[in-house]
């Protein structure tokens, strides 16, 4: 077991309240496994992503739960470690690519610190021309062409998707064992997106990474995992193997999610699903989605479900299969 | 053997050549305004007239204590092209001397307060919603709830009248307002998800803070600099005005103003020249702080 959390609880303060996002979060990723994670905006999935890498804003605490990496609680480690992680072990390919890289330095500048620190808690220091070969090779590795003039680029010189594979070539650095992809394609147009996913499938296939995915285009993530963890509002609803779970979601929430996905061969559009994401700030006491579930009934509105296996490898957290 | 050499001169001289078109592109940027060539060139006239007083005044004697009463209050003329003060001394040599002290308090009340006030803004911007943020940004708010110049007069008034101390209260009191600066553009900046990703990368606190933040500020900061020059000039000469910066016969433009300010308007070629080198160097430094925003407003 490669990266295992277990009742993670993340709170953001602010100064009046306190938004409860996270609710004893579960999620284990096996070495070389692919992971997804879908739900919709605002259920929390980046949180859970910064809290792996412990990234998370000023005002962001976790009151509660762990975070396994390779057998040590990366809540508990100390700051020395945890560089240790950030720059080797785990990366993380953001939502934005137009944000994510700082505006003032050349894209030269911005990949030899990385390579460099890396390369320094190996315990090696190596010469600008070493730092040049890796920089290069690493933008052939993401299919950047013309690698020499990208990295005299500053990033407003290139377009959405050059930045999006400069991103991902800097996850790849210091992702030795684990890859976190955080909507990867986002604000990319579709054949850009197409050809984004298709080199991070093929990037971590050859380099036998774990992945966490985070997206809302559920065709993508049917395609690019092997299993699949349903956030809602900062509560797991649903794991699966991925066929397991598109073919027979058992989650209220899972199956309004996935037909309320527009589809080429059907006509109109989705039902959707009716209500919005709760107020975090007084969130419901029991299932989180009971407010906007069909089938709701009186011990959801106060008695949060356990995980119940509904086979093997399938878990699900809801009250109707009790 | 030889095939990685070659390689590795390719590889520095690329280097200077991206360098050299750096250099160029700013100085590209900067000379589209004739105003700021202007004054860029006479910030460094007025430099090199400073540097090389004793050989540029035609009576570099005439500086400090000297005195020749048979040839007092003569108006300009081309023996004296700004003509004579009351103890017989040549103005222009004066105010070249001047020219000397004026760019020593830029230099000096500037590499005082621009670290000082950058370093602790981006401290404070940095751990914002902490105890050290309060701590720094409420005690150059107390700093800044003073008018300026009445605390910049209060400490010199404290101190003994020089022209050291008056370069140390102008300091005290401009800190805070590089404080302000760099801590607004630091809590703005801190949340930009680069620096997310830096953090990501794991990147330490100093590389955050020098490597990230500081070079996205730079360019604000610098224009700020150059702008406040003139305003150090015009402060330190307000100090020296009221007798509380240097003391006669130190050849101070702002204590030359005051001292032959007694003599209008009969004799106003003497308060005249100290007054228009005044303007001068201000004017200098306006006209360069326009030309260095302009080339960090192209990025």
């Amino acid at each position: 077991m490669l990266l295992e959390i277990n009742d993670l609880h993340v709170y953001y303060k602010s100064y009046w309240y306190i938004l409860k996002v996270l609710n004893g979060v579960w999620l284990r990723v096996d070495k070389g496994e692919r992971v997804g994670i879908i739900g919709e905006s605002g259920s929390g999935k980046t949180t859970l992503l910064k809290s792996i890498l412990k990234i998370l804003p000023q005002n962001g605490i976790i009151p509660r739960g762990e975070i396994r990496y390779d057998g040590k609680n990366i809540l508990k480690l100390g700051d020395n470690e945890l560089t240790k992680i950030r720059r080797k072990e785990i990366g993380i390919i953001f939502q934005d690519p137009m944000a994510a890289l700082n505006p003032v330095f050349t894209i030269r500048e911005q990949l030899y610190d990385i390579i460099k620190h890396k390369m320094m808690i190996e315990g090696h220091n190596p010469s600008s021309r070493e730092l040049h070969e890796q920089a290069v090779k690493i933008l052939n590795d993401v299919r950047l062409p013309d690698p020499e003039r990208v990295l005299e680029s500053y990033p407003f010189q290139l377009s959405g998707g050059m930045r999006q594979r400069v991103m991902i070539a800097m996850a790849l650095i210091s992702a030795e064992k684990l890859l976190l992809a955080d909507e990867p394609t986002t604000n990319l147009d579709v054949t850009i997106q197409d050809q984004i996913l298709k080199l991070i499938h093929k990037l971590v296939i050859e380099k036998n990474l774990s992945t966490i995915l985070v997206s809302h285009a559920l065709g993508m993530v049917y395609q690019m995992t092997d299993r699949v963890f349903v956030l809602y509002a900062g509560d797991i609803m649903e794991e699966a193997g991925t066929n397991e779970l598109f073919n027979h979601p058992k989650h209220p929430y899972t199956q309004l999610l996935i037909s309320s996905t527009p589809r080429l061969s059907s006509v109109g559009v989705g039902e959707g699903i009716k209500g919005k994401i709760p107020d975090y700030r007084n969130p419901p006491p029991g299932c989180r989605f009971a407010p906007r579930c069909p089938y709701v009934m009186d011990k959801c509105i106060n008695m949060k479900p356990g995980k119940i296996q509904v086979n093997k490898d399938h878990v699900v957290s809801c009250h109707l299969y009790d | 053997m030889s095939g990685t050499t070659t390689s590795e001169v390719k590889f520095s001289e690329l280097e200077k050549k991206i360098k050299r078109e750096n250099w160029r592109r700013i100085w590209f940027r900067f000379k589209k305004s004739k105003l700021s060539v202007i004054g860029l060139s006479m910030i460094l006239i007025l430099l090199f007239m400073a540097v090389f007083a004793e050989y540029i005044a035609p009576y570099p004697s005439h500086a400090g204590l000297y005195i020749a009463f048979k040839n007092a209050y003569k108006p300009p003329s081309l023996e004296h092209i700004l003509g004579t003060d009351m103890y017989g001394r040549d103005v222009f040599s004066r105010i070249i001397f001047g020219f000397r002290y004026a760019f020593m308090m830029i230099g000096l009340v500037l590499s005082i307060v621009v670290p000082t006030g950058v370093i602790l803004g981006l401290i404070a911007g940095y751990y914002r919603g902490t105890f050290i943020e309060t701590v720094i940004v409420r005690l150059s708010d107390i700093f800044i709830s003073l008018p300026p110049l009445v605390l910049a007069l209060s400490i010199a008034s404290i101190l003994e009248p020089n022209i050291f101390n008056s370069m140390l209260a102008v300091s005290l009191m401009w800190w805070p307002w590089y404080v302000k600066l760099t801590y607004s553009m630091t809590v703005s900046l801190r949340n930009e998800p680069f620096i997310l990703a830096a953090e990501s990368q794991g990147a330490s606190t100093l590389h955050i803070l020098f490597r990230e933040l500081l070079p996205n500020e730079l360019g604000t900061i610098l224009t700020k600099v150059t702008l406040d020059a003139g305003w150090v000039i015009l402060i330190g000469a307000a100090i020296s005005f009221v007798g509380l910066g240097a003391q006669p016969p130190t050849p101070d433009l702002g204590t030359m103003v005051s001292e032959y300010s007694k003599y209008l308007p009969e004799y106003w070629w003497m308060s005249l020249g100290p007054a228009a080198g005044i303007v001068l160097i201000i004017l200098a430094f306006n006209l360069l702080g326009d030309g260095i925003r302009d080339v960090f407003a192209g990025e």
